[in-house]
């Protein structure tokens, strides 16, 4: 029998505590203890990309952390995008807009790295764009929908900001 | 896409389903959470063929939270098999007994209180085997004295059939000339990110269940699922959750339904279970058609096709579920958009040691697509014809709709030469032909492929069984039914029969419900049928949620608008003919301002029974059946396969790639697909449909495949072997046009538009490949393609050139001058003539 640990972390602004087996990844702490279902879970070996959440504001396969690796640490998952009264965050609008989503499963993982990518360059360029979802699975919508929903995300979270390709022209 | 006068169908809506699963809050399969929910585990064979000569489940016991075990020898009198469409007698087991078919074929399932304990408790069952000889090919499979996998069959060869369809021989004897291909099209399988699972819910009491499931088609198959399950349809309560993609790899989910019905059966409790990554493609029974062809094209001297051969062998690995269905479906639209007159059609569906097949978009016909476009373009090089003119000369005139191909099948309607035109004469394709021969000059192999393919649409059951004989269960509905209610308070409710699969069905009837009667589809509320709910439909697959959800709410909305208006009519008690329902008001013609809105009509309708016309029921709700517009049975001889899926779209697509011969490696710069898929409902989502599915068809060309090793061993286990398209291999330019031909058969002339992506690309992309390898002479026979098999055939041809093999890096410039001298046997393909 495997001794549960206590874990105590914030998720999405909260102050949460939980006990678990030391095996079990952050996706499961989410998932099954936390009650938070939007981060899924598609190949538990982070290749898909589904589960990606934030921790501390870097994106993480959630599938591949540890809970009892959180410690500590602030994760922020797809729950946190929309705002208390449901509004959507500027990256779900243009999802939306864009029909970057089909069945949506993948979308939870391709949201949280878009937030990340926009917070570290607010205006990509297409070819960054696509870097940065090179390591995301999406079985239903061929990608392209999904870079043009970033696209355009990008352009109304910092619309006073030139695109990457525009400065280097 | 022309509006037609409307003011909804034709809109890029958005869609109504998107904000709650953009929230993280739609509820999948996996999200299903009960009150003293069990997990279940299932331990699966190391072996793909051998006899079990011993089980031991007491260790199992051991591991703290396990409430119970059961093997194959325990599911008789819990469950039934998991679930067949074939005649012959192959049955399967969700856990199997005496013998083991694949590696990973279940063979005992643990239900614990999570799924690390049941899968630490599987590590404890002890299992002995008794291997026997594997069988990995179907040539060893039809050998002599191979073993057999099913004894009660009594052959390997799980079906077969000779189909001639017009004067074949006499085709074949008048042609001028005859191309001949062996085309390969190897194993894939859909691998949708969210993978198949099941909640069965057991209530000893009443002798109940209740079954939440990413399965498909629960309502209508729901007296299958009963058999499976061993409830009653009063008793089974079958709810469908939202699915994490589907495309025909989630059907009746036998497998899984047992194992969860049958724990949640011996433990009083629900039990969960969902495969794994490496179950879902090891052991799934849920890959495409494998298939190995012989085929051969009549043609005259001047490119005319006469008739088409094929002979076809197809690995359905170790069950054969689904029976011949997948060769149904490719004999919808054998020869094509093409006036071929005469077709035979040999088929072995052959048994092995591999998980078994399943639909996958094209659902069997998207490897006869493949086929046919490969031989026509050979027919182009080998007759020295244009590969566009070729087409052109073949293709289906618009004059000749409805047209009646050899087998049976009926096309509704296409203007094929058209949507060529659109394709090849698009600005950007012709640019990029000039930038191939620029690359040439630099040593880069840019190549431009075509495709003109079908796309069977609208599904019906028919086909599930038109290639028996004497099918036990001849099914000829399948309708789509939906209810729609609108209360007192004027909002309203509406359930639909088929699942959500990443498809856009709340969309898609609200745009009608909005045409039709004006409603604001922010006032619409949706759910999905349970199958208790008495609404039946199939659902998505085949490509036909448009087609009949379109029927199926138009034919309801009529429904409604007949007492919507005879309300109104007696309410303001001015004559019906004089009264209009628009954008949500009945007024009168002519007077704008005079009328009632429909919430004050719904309200009246509702709660005022005595204000309503005399002997009119209160209350305003329909719930409508739309039956398949379109299908007829097939002959007694099935010397006519009958009407089966004539609802046809059709695709001309361009590809284009540029190919490294050093590495192999092939990459898209451009896309154009150009499609008719009817009257197009919404532009945007049908195009997100064309471009998913055209990127599975570039996973289908480069990189999907199974790979066996010679025990029977799955070598491409899981993502890292089974490699499904990422963003790189998207073309940075990929476009989609649609161009309109209404179906005459279907509400508004809406066609199916849901597999067409994959049913094209994967000739298309082939195409391009050889198009850019031309200075090789290389030939695209088989799909996928990989990296090395592009090098090994680059270095055959060089070595049949003659060659000197040199070592290390070759100049790409003296490669040039070689290959730019073999190159000069390519037919002309300048500005002039026909293009690409």
């Amino acid at each position: 029998v495997i001794e549960p640990l206590r874990v105590e972390l914030q998720v999405n602004g909260v102050r949460r505590e939980a006990w678990v087996e030391p095996r079990r990844s952050l996706a499961d702490l989410l998932r099954d203890d936390l009650g938070l279902t939007g981060t899924h879970v598609g190949c538990e070996q982070g290749i898909c990309g589904a589960c990606t959440v934030l921790v501390d504001g870097r994106s993480v396969r959630s599938c591949l952390l540890l809970a009892v690796q959180a410690g500590g640490r602030s994760v922020e998952t797809v729950e946190s995008l929309a705002g208390p009264d449901g509004g959507l965050h500027p990256l779900q609008e243009a999802f939306s807009e864009y029909h970057g989503l089909q069945c949506g499963f993948c979308t939870p993982g391709f949201l949280m790295r878009a937030k990340e990518l926009l917070a570290e360059t607010p205006r990509p360029s297409e070819e960054e764009i696509r870097a940065g979802i090179g390591g995301n699975l999406c079985r239903c919508t061929g990608y392209d929908a999904i870079v043009r929903s970033i696209e355009a995300a990008a352009e109304r979270l910092a619309p006073e900001r030139p695109r990457a390709e525009e400065v280097a022209r | 896409v022309s509006d037609g006068g409307r003011r909804w169908i034709g809109r890029n809506a958005r869609r109504v389903e998107d904000p709650a699963i953009l929230s993280g809050r739609g509820v999948y399969v996996g999200d299903v959470a009960l009150p003293g929910m069990l997990h279940a585990a299932v331990l699966r064979s190391p072996h793909a063929h051998a006899l079990i000569t011993a089980i031991d489940t007491s260790g199992a016991f051991e591991v703290a939270g396990v409430a119970a075990v059961v093997t194959g020898s325990d599911l008789p009198g819990l469950v039934g098999s998991v679930g067949s469409f074939c005649e012959e007698p192959i049955v399967q087991q969700a856990l199997a007994t005496e013998r083991v078919r694949y590696e990973g074929e279940g063979v005992a399932a643990v239900a614990a209180s999570s799924r690390a304990a049941a899968e630490d408790a599987c590590e404890r069952i002890l299992v002995e085997y008794s291997p026997l000889p594997v069988i990995t090919e179907p040539s060893q499979a039809l050998a002599e004295g191979a073993p057999l996998l099913h004894e009660a069959h009594g052959s390997n060869l799980a079906w077969s059939r000779s189909l001639s369809f017009g004067d074949v021989e006499g085709d074949f004897a008048r042609a001028d000339h005859v191309v001949r291909r062996r085309l390969r099209w190897h194993r894939m399988s859909a691998q949708a990110i969210e993978t198949a699972g099941v909640v069965a819910s057991w209530e000893p009491a009443t002798r109940s269940m209740t079954v939440w499931s990413n399965a498909l088609a629960t309502n209508m198959n729901a007296p299958a699922f009963a058999d499976i399950l061993q409830v009653d349809t009063s008793r089974l309560r079958l709810v469908p959750c939202l699915a994490g993609g589907n495309f025909g790899s989630k059907l009746l989910l036998g497998k899984n339904m047992c194992v969860a019905g049958a724990l949640s059966k011996r433990t009083g409790r629900p039990v969960k279970y969902l495969d794994d990554r490496l179950e879902h493609v090891q052991a799934a029974d849920n890959t495409a058609s494998d298939r190995t062809y012989d085929a051969q094209l009549a043609l005259t001297a001047g490119g005319e096709f006469l008739s088409l051969k094929i002979d076809v062998i197809d690995d359905y690995g170790a069950y054969f579920n689904l029976g011949p269905v997948h060769h149904a479906n490719a004999l919808a639209t054998p020869t094509g958009p093409y006036r071929i007159g005469s077709l035979r059609y040999d088929v072995r569906a052959v048994l092995t040691n591999k998980t078994g097949q399943t639909g996958m978009r094209g659902a069997g016909t998207e490897p006869g697509n493949f086929v046919l476009e490969r031989l026509v373009d050979l027919a182009a090089d080998e007759l020295g014809i244009d590969r566009v003119e070729l087409r052109r000369r073949n293709l289906i005139r618009p004059d000749e709709f409805p047209y009646r191909t050899p087998q049976g099948n009926v096309y509704d309607s296409g203007d094929y030469e058209r949507v060529l035109d659109l394709a090849v004469g698009d600005e950007r394709v012709r640019e990029w032909l000039a930038e191939q021969a620029r690359g040439r000059e630099q040593g880069r192999y840019i190549g431009i492929g075509i495709a003109s393919c079908q796309e069977r649409t609208t599904f019906t059951s028919t086909n599930f069984w038109l290639l028996y004989d004497a099918p036990s269960v001849p099914v000829t509905a399948a309708p789509e039914t939906v209810s729609v209610t609108i209360d007192a308070a004027g909002n309203t409710f509406v359930t639909l029969a088929g699942a959500f699969v990443g498809t856009s069905p709340c969309t898609i009837a609200a745009q009608v419900l909005a045409e039709e009667l004006g409603l604001d589809p922010a006032t619409i509320a949706f759910q999905y049928a349970d199958s208790q709910a008495g609404v039946i439909g199939p659902g998505p697959g085949g490509s036909r949620t448009t087609v009949m959800l379109s029927g199926a709410l138009a034919g309801a909305a009529a429904e409604l608008r007949d007492k919507i208006l005879a309300i109104a009519e007696h309410v303001l008690e001015i004559d019906r003919s004089d009264l209009v329902l628009e954008q949500g008001k009945v007024t009168v013609k002519g007077s704008p301002d005079v009328g009632l809105s429909l919430a004050e009509i719904a309200r009246t309708a509702n709660l005022f029974a005595l204000d309503l016309p005399e002997g009119m029921q209160s209350g305003l709700r329909t719930t409508y059946r739309y039956d398949h517009p379109f299908v007829t049975k097939p002959s007694d001889d099935r010397s006519d396969l009958g009407i089966f899926y004539g609802i046809v779209s059709h695709g001309c697509h361009v590809a284009v790639v540029e190919v490294d011969p050093e590495t192999g490696e092939v990459q898209p710069l451009s896309y154009l697909a150009v499609n008719d898929s009817g009257t197009v409902v919404n532009p945007r989502l049908l195009a997100g449909q064309v471009m998913g599915g055209v990127v599975q068809g570039i996973g289908a060309a480069l990189s999907e495949q199974y790979l066996y090793g010679g025990d029977g061993r799955l070598l491409t286990r899981d993502y890292t072997g089974y490699l499904l398209p990422t963003v790189d291999v998207v073309p940075r330019e990929f476009r989609v046009v649609h161009h309109e031909t209404p179906s005459p058969y279907t509400q508004y002339g809406v066609k199916g538009g849901g597999e067409g992506g994959r049913m094209v690309a994967p000739a298309a992309v082939a195409s391009a490949i050889e198009d850019a390898l031309r200075p090789f002479g290389v030939r695209v026979d088989e799909a996928p393609i990989t990296p090395s098999r592009i090098v090994e055939l680059v270095a055959a041809s060089e070595q049949a050139a003659g060659a000197a093999p040199e070592a290390g890096g070759r100049s790409s410039g003296k490669r040039h001058d070689r290959d730019g001298g073999r190159a000069s046997a390519r037919p002309p393909s300048n500005g002039e003539g026909e293009s690409p």
